[in-house]
Parts: structure tokens; sequence; C-alpha cells
């Protein structure tokens, strides 16, 4: 029962104590922020910040915001609405004085108060508050509030925030005039694996004549210890972070090659038009983006199910009707099949600009896309990439079990190793090329469902892709999947690692040029088939 | 009359050099006459424009009789008959910059975009090119050196059909990307323009344009000519023999690389030339002239001619690029469906092109 009464007089307490602001800054120090010099008021800033008072915050926000007058030059008063609060105290004061005059708040006092009010917020209980002071904090820190930061960082849990913190003191430390403080603080560095590390220890490192910005030779060496120890953390972040860029990428010329192994590798359909599937697939999704949106906004998280599909179905339709009505006249004819599949992606072209404009129409990710995984620092997955990879490797299976385990894919294989034995047998050739052709198609359409999710969806689309699928088809071989997945992957990090040695376009030739020396060497791609099907 | 004399008259009939000579006097008569002399209000007086156009379509022309030359008559379908286009007006387009001298916007020795990438001299590969014979024949080495080098490696390893035209698609491909680098000192996606003079004569006066339109007819007509002496060879009957069955035309003991080569670096430097003739009359050259799409139209202008037959080239040519220039103009949203359109028709029902629409024609009045 004891307990009980003094818990509730303590609540009391609290209650009180925070219906009246009651506070107490040293007065002197107070009115030195409001009134002194410049040093003088920079100088106070941080004691105040150092005496982590509850009213320190208050005061600065109150400097900030232009809500502070200094009564007779001796009393600081906060003034809100005509009712006054004195900053030193926290007590109201009543009336309002008539002396009143307005504080000197230059661009220094500005950035010394925005500086410790990001310090003081660092003991906030929000994650994200924290967070955002710590980026804030960044240059502004000073060595005045080294002990407020120390602070924080012991009761700091969050290995992110403690990482940047940390930078921040060592950035501060790094300032000082004691060679001690100093080399602690470059040893303290060499846990860090943020890319502006580099730049501090590089800082300490640089010459002016013959004067080291760090005086101190021992610290020099210290620093380059850790330069070379967080550089090769940095560089094998950076190794990971490439390896997955090129897989992504790897993935998505994947993608957009597997309709094109079907059509071109296994029907020997040259099709140029292969690009603007994809880009009516990518359409397709657009469509069926704005159609959640329009009629069921609470399930628009989930539209990319049903444009799958869509996106699927409505290119291998495209498709579909593009070989009855054109391509299979021009069967045996590759030259011409190539010209005339090249006016249809013209015709494709102009037909969405028409439908849809000339600019690039917005498909947005859904939430469960957007954002990415931290695997590291300086590492991260986005999830819509991650994604991508993940359904590129599903149409792969599918499609390797529709070849090898389902009649259309017994029948389509028999048809293009041998027509003529396969209509004998009673093969129907003609719908069998229809529905490989609208497979192929259809996987274009996937492939323009993805890209959708992570670039721009215009006309246009189609005519990046398509020089760089075909690579994938001639570097990976005519008639085999397994090519086609080795000549995607190894396209993709090899344009990637090229990309950060030399430049993207530079890679691309880099890139382009190995192929034409490849395809020297080996004519029918990676993996040649042998014997007499090599010459179909 | 010499064995060459007697030679060159043997490649056409009689009706054919006539036919020949009235284009010959329309171009180099009637057109600078109705162009310079009659004024401008007058009835048979042709505008400027339609100078600058006429001259424009010949050079197209030109590329048109190369791609023939490989394509039709060879049967090797390219892709990258633009690349050398561009690479000869680029070669000339050096020259013509050289030529601005100090009248750029900053006045300097440099061209324009080489002081904005704070460039202080010419790169090596600029070097001479301000002597126009210099620059005259890097027009016909750098897409004859190009197209020697990437003909050699191919053909020799047997590489042909669809997988050459795709090879050839990412080699100009890969040119324009090239080409859109700033670093790579032609200007960057902007290219050459502002050209001032040609020889030291300015180069927007009528009296230029017509200068540069005849020497293009010149050049169509010698092109023309040349092209026909190949194909009415013997040289020409093997090409003909490898485009139908090159098989059997190794079996018989030729060597079809040696005559692929021939002709595609040959029918190369056609391009390039065509292309340092086309870069002064329309006053720029930029890699979009290299854009995959842009090669694949030459071929169109071919099979809307008639594969096969020179003229149909030359006709192909005219016929598709005078429709682009009306379509453009008159209604630009439509000009992708006509070409697409002309793409499927043309492969699906005219596989002789307009040529062979009027030779059966004629066959059916006989």
């Amino acid at each position: 029962m004891f307990l009980k009464k003094i818990a509730q007089a303590l609540g009391l307490a609290a209650f009180l104590c925070c219906t009246h602001p009651a506070w107490a800054l040293p007065a002197d120090l107070v009115l030195a922020v409001a009134a002194g010099e410049s040093d003088e008021q920079v100088a106070a800033v941080a004691k105040l910040v150092a005496s982590g008072d509850a009213g320190v915050e208050t005061y600065f926000q109150a400097l900030l915001d232009g809500e502070v007058q200094v009564a007779g030059g001796k009393r600081v008063l906060i003034v809100k609405d005509s009712r006054a609060v004195d900053a030193a105290s926290g007590d109201k004061v009543d009336p309002l004085p008539a002396d009143l005059d307005d504080p000197i708040v230059n661009n220094r006092l500005r950035g010394a108060l925005e500086g410790a009010r990001s310090a003081l917020k660092l003991n906030s209980p929000d994650r994200a508050e924290r967070l955002a002071a710590v980026k804030a904090l960044g240059d502004g820190a000073r060595e005045e509030m080294l002990p407020l930061i120390a602070k924080a960082l012991a009761a700091e849990t969050d290995p992110q925030i403690r990482q940047s913190l940390t930078l921040v003191q060592a950035s501060v430390q790094l300032k000082s005039a004691d060679a001690a403080v100093r080399m602690a603080a470059v040893k303290a560095l060499a846990q860090s694996d943020n890319p502006n590390t580099k730049m501090l220890l590089l800082g300490l490192l640089e010459t002016k004549g013959e004067d080291y910005a760090e005086p101190d030779a021992a610290v020099r060496a210290e620093a380059r210890d850790t330069l070379k120890a967080v550089q090769s953390r940095l560089s094998s972040a950076d190794r990971i972070n490439q390896v997955f860029t090129g897989v992504s990428l790897g993935s998505i010329l994947l993608l957009a090659a597997l309709g094109l192994a079907i059509t071109y590798g296994l029907m020997g359909v040259i099709n140029m038009a292969h690009g603007e599937l994809i880009m009516i697939g990518a359409y397709g999704t657009y469509l069926v983006q704005n159609l959640f949106r329009a009629q069921a906004p609470g399930l628009f998280d989930w539209y990319l199910l049903a444009a799958v599909p869509a996106a699927f179905f409505s290119s291998a339709l495209v498709g579909m009707a593009l070989e009855r009505s054109v391509i299979r006249f021009l069967y045996g004819r590759p030259l011409e099949t190539l010209l005339a599949t090249w006016g249809i992606s013209l015709i494709l072209i102009q037909t969405m600009r028409t439908l849809f404009g000339a600019q690039n129409v917005q498909v947005e990710n859904p939430v469960w896309m957007s954002g990415g995984v931290e695997i590291m620092a300086n590492v991260v997955f986005p999830w819509n990439r991650a994604v991508i990879i993940g359904f590129a490797l599903a149409v792969l299976l599918l499609m390797w079990f529709l070849l090898a385990r389902t009649r259309l894919g017994l029948f389509l294989r028999a048809v293009t190793q041998n027509r003529g034995m396969a209509s004998c047998v009673g093969v129907p050739t003609a719908r069998v090329d229809t529905l490989a052709f609208g497979l192929g198609s259809g996987i274009a359409g996937l492939a323009g469902c993805a890209l959708s999710q992570i670039g721009n969806v215009g006309p246009d689309l189609g005519q990046s892709y398509i020089v760089d699928s075909f690579m994938v088809v001639v570097l990976g071989g005519v008639g085999q999947l397994a090519g086609t997945v080795y000549a995607a992957l190894g396209l993709g990090m090899a344009n990637k690692f090229l990309e950060a040695w030399s430049g993207a376009v530079l890679a691309k030739i880099a890139i382009l040029a190995f192929i034409i020396v490849f395809i020297q060497k080996r004519p029918q791609g990676l993996f040649a088939l042998k014997g007499r099907m090599a010459e179909g | 009359m010499g064995p060459l004399a007697s030679g060159i008259g043997k490649l056409y009939g009689v009706r054919g050099w006539v036919a020949l000579g009235a284009c010959a006097v329309i171009l180099f008569l009637l057109f600078p006459l109705a162009n310079l002399a009659l004024p401008k209000g007058s009835l048979f007086y042709i505008s400027d424009y339609t100078i600058a156009l006429t001259g424009k379509i010949m050079c197209y022309a030109i590329v048109a009789v190369a791609m023939d030359l490989i394509w039709g008559y060879t049967g090797i379908l390219s892709l990258g008959h633009g690349l050398f286009f561009a690479l000869g007006g680029y070669a000339m387009g050096m020259y013509l910059m050289r030529m601005i001298g100090r009248e750029g916007q900053y006045q300097s020795d440099l061209p324009d975009f080489m002081v904005f990438l704070n460039w202080k001299a010419y790169p090596w590969y600029w070097s001479f090119t301000d002597h126009f014979w210099y620059a005259a024949l890097l027009v016909v080495l750098v897409p004859g050196l190009l197209a020697f080098v990437f003909g050699f490696f191919a053909f020799r390893s047997r590489i042909k059909g669809v997988y050459f035209s795709i090879i050839t698609q990412a080699l100009t491909f890969a040119f324009m990307l090239l080409f859109f680098r700033n670093d790579t000192g032609f200007g960057g996606n902007n290219g050459f323009t502002d050209f001032k003079r040609i020889l030291g004569f300015p180069i927007a006066t009528s009296e230029t344009r017509m200068a540069l339109m005849v020497a293009t007819g010149a050049a169509l007509i010698l092109t023309l000519l040349f092209a026909r002496a190949i194909v009415a060879s013997k040289l020409g009957r093997v090409l003909t023999a490898i485009r139908d069955a090159e098989s059997r035309v190794m079996f018989s003991g030729y060597n079809p690389v040696h005559y692929k080569l021939f002709i595609w670096t040959a029918s190369a430097v056609i391009c390039g030339i065509a292309g340092a003739l086309y870069v002064p009359q329309v006053g720029i050259i930029n890699p979009s002239e290299m854009s995959p799409a842009n090669s694949i139209e030459i071929a169109i202008w071919v099979a809307v001619g008639g594969r096969g037959s020179l003229v149909g080239a030359i006709l192909g040519a005219g016929l598709v690029n005078g429709a682009k220039s009306l379509l453009t103009v008159a209604f630009p949203e439509y000009w992708l469906f006509f070409l697409g359109l002309l793409f499927i028709l043309v492969t699906l029902f005219l596989p002789q092109g307009v040529i062979g629409l009027l030779k059966s024609s004629r066959e059916k009045r006989a």
C-alpha cells in the first residue's frame, strides 16, 4: 500500500513537471547565446548542449524559430502567441516586459544551433529520428559535443547509427590538438566500412607543400594502415554489389532472350519485332496497373499477379497473329523474315505511340517490391531486382518443363528437328509453329512485365533490348536453353564488371567486340550442336 | 577506241546509254540552268530545296547501288552499310570542321565541342584533316579498311546468312555508342554541324549546292557504271553463283572468301563516298546516322526497287526517300506505318521489286 502511494505521488509529481515546464539552465550561458559576441555565442551553445538539460532543446528551437526576445539586455524570454516563458528557468513571465529586443541569430549561430539540436536528438527513442540526427550532425559536430556523442554512442544499439556516430566522433576527434586523441580516432575508424571514412583518412594524408595535414608521423602511419583495411573492406562490398547487379542484368537479359531462344533458336525465325513484343508486355502490365488503381485500389499491391498472365497472353496473341499473317509465309527465307519483322516492329512502335503517346508511362512497384534489403553497409539489394531474378528462374524452369516434359514440347522439338518426318507421323506442324511462336512471344511479354518494374516503359523500350538479346542467342548457340542461360548471365556479369572498370559505353563496345571475335572461333555459339544436327 | 572504252560501251545497250545520257543532261544541264539562270518566279524555276533534296536522294541511291552489289548480287544482307556511310561522312565532316577556322562560337582554332571539353589540341587522328585530299583519302580508307578487316574475319570463319546480318548490326550499334561518347572526339551526340566553307567556297550558296549536287550526280553515274562493270564481268557471275549456291562454287574450285571480301570492301568504300557527298549537302553528321534502323532502311530501298538490278536499287532509293520527304511533312505520324507496311508487303508480294513488276507487265504485253 505504501509503495503504491509513493508511486502515485511520483506520478503526480511527473505530471506537474510536464504541465509546468520548469528547468534550470545557467542564466549567463542562456544570455550569452542570445546576446553575446559571435564566438561567445557558439561556445555557449556547445556548453549548453553538454549540460544535457531538457530545456536546451526548447530554447534552441525557439531561437531558430525566431521566438526569443531579450528583455532589457538581461533576461531571455521565449515569447509565443504573446505568452512569455523565461528561457533559463522555464517559469511563466506575466505581464510581458516592455523593453524587448530581438537576439542576433546569424548564420554561424544558426549552424551551431542546428548541429546542437541534432546532437540533442541523438537520445531520442525513435530510431528514424536518431538516424536523421546523426546524418544532420555530420560536419556540424564540434569538440564540445564529444561527451554528448560518447554518451549517445554508449547507449546506442542500432549498428547503422552506431557506425555513423563513430564516424562523426572520429571526425571531430581528428581535429583535436592532442595527438593521442587523434590516434585513438584513427584506430576507431578501422572498424568502419562507410565510404566517407576513406575521404576522412585521405584528408589526413594530404600534403600542403612540405607539411602533411596531419603533423604526427605515428598517426599518419596508423592512418595509412587503417585506410588499407577500410579500402579492402569497401572494395569487397563493391564486388558483391557488382555481382548482384551483374546477376540482375543477366536475369533481365535471360528473360529477354528466352523467348528468342524459342522463336530464333528452335524455330529459326529471326524476329526483329521481339523487342516490341517485350514492349507490349510492359504496356499490358501498365494497363492492368491502371485497372487495379481505378477499380480495386485495395488490391493494388497484388496487381502484378494479374499483370503477369495479362502480359503473357497479350504478347502471345500478338505473336500468334503475326505468325499466322506474315511469318509463316517466309519460313526458310531468313533474310526476308528479318526485313518483314522489322517492318512489323516499326508498325507496333508507331501503334503504341498513337495509342499511349510517345512519352514514357509510369508503372509503379507494389509496396512489397520497393525498397531493399541491406546485406551490409553499402550493399543494398533492391527488392524489385531480387524478385526479377527469382522470376527469371521460375520462367526458365517452366520453359524447360514445357519443352522437355510436355506433349507440345515434344512436338516442337520434333518439328524443328525434322519437319517432314514429324508431319508424316501426324504432328500438326502448322499449329505447332503457331503455338511455339506464341509461346516465345508470350515469354517476351513476361520479360516486358519484369522490365516495367525496374525501368521506363515507352514505345522504344524494345529497341534497346533487341541487340542485346540477339547477342545472347548468338553467343549461347542456337537450339538449346543451357547456352542461352550461360550466355545471358555471362554477358550480364561481364557488362557490369567492365562497366565499373571502363564506363558503361566502353563496356558495351568491348562486349560487342568480344562477341564478334568469339564468333570467329566458335561460329555456332558456346554450345554447338554436333553432327548432322548442326547442318540444319 | 581502246579495249577499255569498248568494254565500257558494252555495259549497256543503245537504249541504256540513251537513257543514261538523258539523265546526265537533265542533271548536269537542265537542273543548273533552271536553278541558277531562271528568275525565282519563273514556271520552270527549280528551288534550292529541290536541288538539295535531289542531291540527298542521289547520295542514298549510291548507297543503294552498293547495297545491291552485296545483297542483291552476292546474297549477303549487310545491316552495317549505314556505318560505312556515316564513317565517310565523318571523314568529310572533319575536313569541314577544320574549315570553320575561328568562326565558331568560341573563336578558337579548335571546334566548339573540343573547346567545350576543355581540350587544348587536336587529337592525333585529326591531324592533316585540314587538307582536302587527305580527308578524301580517309573517306575511302576508313570504311574500306574497317570493312576489309571485319569481312576478313567474318568470311574466313564462314559466318553467313542471318548471323552475318546480326553481327554487322552489332558492329554498327557498337560504333554508334562509341560516337555518342564525347570523349571519342567526334562531337558526341551533336556530331558536326555549322559548316562554313568547302574548298574555299561558302557552303550555303546556291552555286556551291549546285556544284555538290552535280558532283553527286556524277558519282552516282560512275558508281552505276562501275557496279555494272562488276556484275557483267566473270567476277560478277561468280558473285551471283555464291548467292545461289555457295557450296557448289567452293566445290568448283573457287574460294568464295576472296570474292566476298572484294565486293564487301568495294561496297563499303562506295558507301563512304556517298556519305562524304551527303554531309556537305545536309550540313550535319551525327551518330544517329549509325543507328541500326538507318542501315535496315537501306535494305528496303533495294528491296522496293528490285534486288539484283542496279537501276532498280536507284529507283527504290528514289521512291522510298521521295515518299519519305512527302509523307513526313504531310502525315508525320503515319510514316512509320507506311514504312513498316512497305517492309512487309514487299517481302511478301514483291520479291523482285518494282523493276520485276515492270518487267512482268512488259512481258505480258509482248
